[in-house]
């Protein structure tokens, strides 16, 4: 499952990536392997959305959150 | 002053870096620039305790030492390069408490390049309201270096901090954290014996930065390029295993020495703000209330303050005339160089203004979640959720908003938003606006509210907006991009403003704009001075010794035969040369030869326009009257058909000429700074003035 396929609320647990370059990038904000996150809200337009991660609010594009394979 | 040791503030964004700087060093900073590269420096000095100075500099805030945008990649360049002496004696790390994992990766990395390290754990107040519970004791003995509970909002724990950097270690005592060396091995090693780096971390470093580091020089950073082929070393798998590496030490070392309470408090202050602020349709009706609230601002509360500066310089001129005896020099001074100043100081309270409210949006965070709901219609038309912020500022002034482009850290968004923020209405066209409105505009309303000048005047906003967002459209098809976009931000939770911080940012930016706009504003008044004061050739003298004929003083008044000279000699000085050769240019605008000399002096900047305006047509102004500008365009005839010069497609052409025109050279100059090639300023400024010509001439001949 991916990390965009979850609803507002719902929460997984990160298993891997699908891409390479946008992992370096998600893995420095603290959203790596093992980490819970929880989607907490959606951006007005549908996009982006803002997920809860490692303790604070990140907001990223559902294409990234697409490269997201949760557990 | 003399530093005896030198600091340097590195820190996640956030994290309350600046308000610590501001502490440290108070009123006494300078904003300098790296060598070689235009990220600002910001440096202080603070008084130890033990009586000696340490020199303070603010370092761009980073999530990592990999850089993703241009501000982040000086952090290296200062704590790695030993050639220009630029290396800190000791790096004072901000972690927020409230949030330490993801803090806590740059740490490690600053950590392992081996510079001297003292850890500010700001936010203390926060996290142990949440219910963080850290065992500093355990966490400064882990890490190996001291660790100092700070609170930098309420100025608490500052005295210790001051301490800390007073008597810290000048060798670096910290643990390792990760086993660098086993990322990559054979060229960490081949790295360290060939360009003298005896740290591998520093070695690692330059094998993933080699490329963007001004400090090597090309031969290095191709030995290294060579390198990276031949132990086929893969930045971005290279990273991704150390970052992994990292988490592992850092998840390790919050075990043993943080507990968290169990309940997740779900419903923090900050959640529930974001409900409304980010909801579907309050998100945006708030927003462009928002909007609105700071043009009014701009507007009405400067009104007072302007006509302050207005006035002064009436009296500083009018001074100047009775104290300096008559001749060229009182001339230059009186209408060359306090003219151009007063052009320039007039603005100040407008860009004040805008860059208070601006900077209150970004200190609370509201800034982060204004470009998280504008993100997707911003990148539809190629631009980035990013762009908003530098295109609201373009409102204010280019100038300043094109150096916040930045934080953007896509190349291709970047440039689409730098060439089009000069098309927002710009503070500096206001007056541009205002003085042909009044011209042609009935002051009146419609529907009984809307005042018919006012609606003109917002026209012209709306316009320069949804030109920016065409522009910007048509230029994604244009640019290709060097690589792939990403939103990858923080959304900080909501706190109140800093008003220092505030009011430390409006002046600073004011200063820039005064200092970058200011030079170029003078020098143009100068030279426009100059121009409309000298002609080719013996033209001036001619004329004097045509009028001193008995024809001319027997049958005219004093009054009207200096009216007449000073004419004459307009239209015969450079000026009027220039004008005249460029008429048939601009004929088909709709324009004369003394706009001619209005449209070429205001190619450095808008708002000469009106002094110009004021300078041609007062020759022509009754002597003893002394009318405003817009009563003496009012009056202007022209000489062949007796009608109007100003006419409502004049006014209009004009106005669209100003709207879409680059007239401005400090834009041109911080362009070129930004970009770095003179082919993108070029580019800016010729579409520019084409689009320009042809709205100019749509809107004269449709009029017309």
């Amino acid at each position: 499952m991916k990390l965009s396929q979850l609803e507002v609320g719902e929460t997984g647990i990160v298993k891997e990536f699908t891409d390479l370059e946008m992992s370096v990038k998600l893995m420095e904000m603290g959203c790596l392997p093992g980490e819970e996150v929880r989607i907490s809200r959606i951006a007005p337009l549908g996009d982006p959305i803002a997920i809860s991660v490692s303790g604070y609010q990140l907001s990223l594009r559902r294409f990234e959150a697409s490269t997201i394979i949760l557990q | 002053m003399k530093a005896d040791i030198r600091v340097a503030l590195v820190g996640n964004p956030n994290t309350g870096k600046s308000t610590l700087f501001n502490i440290l060093t108070g009123l006494n900073q300078k904003i300098g620039n790296f060598p070689g590269v235009t990220v600002d420096k910001k440096t202080g000095f603070c008084a130890l305790p033990d009586g000696r100075t340490a020199e303070i500099i603010d370092l761009p805030g980073t999530y990592s030492i990999y850089p993703k945008s241009k501000d982040e990649s000086i952090v290296f360049s200062v704590l790695a390069d030993k050639s220009k002496g630029m290396v800190p004696d000791l790096v004072v790390v901000i972690l927020d408490a409230s949030n330490l994992k993801r803090n806590l990766l740059l740490y490690t990395q600053i950590a392992d390049l081996k510079i001297p390290v003292v850890v500010a754990l700001n936010m203390i107040d926060v996290s142990e309201k949440a219910g963080i519970k850290i065992n500093i004791d355990l966490f400064a003995k882990k890490l190996g270096v001291p660790v100092v509970p700070i609170s930098a909002r309420k100025n608490t724990g500052i005295d210790k901090l001051k301490n800390a950097i007073a008597f810290a270690n000048s060798v670096a005592l910290q643990q390792d954290t990760i086993d660098i060396e086993s990322i990559a091995p054979g060229i960490i090693a081949q790295i360290k014996g060939e360009m003298q780096v005896d740290n591998p971390y520093v070695a690692l470093q330059l094998a993933h930065q080699h490329e963007t580091l001004s400090y090597l020089s090309t031969t290095e950073s191709d030995r290294i390029e060579q390198l990276e082929q031949e132990h086929s070393f893969h930045s971005q798998k290279a990273q991704a295993t150390e970052t992994i590496a990292r988490y592992n030490f850092i998840n390790d070392l919050l075990y043993d020495t943080v507990t968290k309470p169990e309940a997740a408090h779900d419903e923090t202050i900050s959640n529930k703000i974001d409900k409304i602020l980010t909801h579907k349709v309050f998100g945006f009706v708030i927003f462009f209330a928002i909007l609105l609230f700071i043009f009014q601002a701009i507007f009405s509360w400067s009104a007072y303050p302007m006509s302050l500066i207005e006035d002064l310089f009436i009296w500083l001129q009018a001074g100047a005339a009775k104290v300096l005896p008559a001749g060229p020099l009182s001339s230059l001074i009186i209408d060359g160089v306090l003219a151009g100043l007063s052009g320039v100081l007039v603005f100040i309270p407008q860009i004040a203004i805008l860059f208070a409210l601006i900077s209150i949006l970004e200190d609370t965070g509201y800034m982060s979640r204004v470009t998280f709901m504008m993100d997707k219609v911003m990148r539809k038309v190629g631009l980035n959720g990013k762009s908003v912020v530098p295109l609201i500022g373009g409102f204010a002034c280019a100038v300043p908003s094109i150096m916040s482009t930045r934080t953007i850290e896509n190349w291709k968004d970047r440039m689409i938003t730098i060439m089009v923020t000069p098309l927002v209405a710009c503070s500096a066209r206001l007056p541009v606006y205002t003085l042909l409105i009044a011209l042609v505009v009935p002051n009146r309303n419609v529907w009984w509210v809307f005042n018919l000048q006012g609606l003109a005047l917002t026209a012209m906003y709306v316009l320069s907006i949804f030109s920016a967002i065409i522009v910007a459209f048509v230029m994604k098809f244009i640019l290709k991009a060097r690589e792939r976009g990403y939103f990858i931000m923080e959304l900080p939770v909501y706190r109140m403003p800093r008003w220092k911080n505030v009011i430390f940012t409006m002046y600073d930016r004011s200063k820039t704009f005064v200092l970058q706009a200011g030079k170029v504003i003078i020098a143009v008044s100068v030279i426009l001075w100059v121009m409309k004061s000298y002609g080719p050739g013996d033209r001036f003298a001619r004329i004097d010794k045509q009028y001193a004929q008995p024809q001319y003083t027997k049958t005219m008044t004093p009054d009207s035969l200096t009216k007449v000279i000073a004419s004459e000699k307009l239209e015969n000085s450079y000026a009027g040369v220039f004008g005249h050769v460029i008429e048939p240019v601009i004929k088909p605008l709709g324009f004369d030869w003394k706009i001619g000399i209005a449209l070429i002096s205001s190619f450095a900047a808008r708002e000469v326009f009106v002094g110009t305006m004021a300078t041609i047509y007062s020759v022509e102004g009754d002597a003893d009257k002394l009318q405003s500008v817009q009563e003496k365009m009012h009056e202007a005839k022209n000489p062949q058909t007796g009608q109007p010069v100003f006419t409502l497609a004049v006014a209009f052409s004009l106005m669209m000429f100003y709207a879409f025109a680059m007239q401005c050279a400090s834009t041109v100059a911080v362009v070129y700074r930004e970009t770095k090639d003179w082919r993108w300023p070029a580019a800016q400024f010729a579409y520019m003035t084409a689009l320009a010509y042809t709205a100019s001439f749509i809107v004269y001949h449709w009029l017309k």
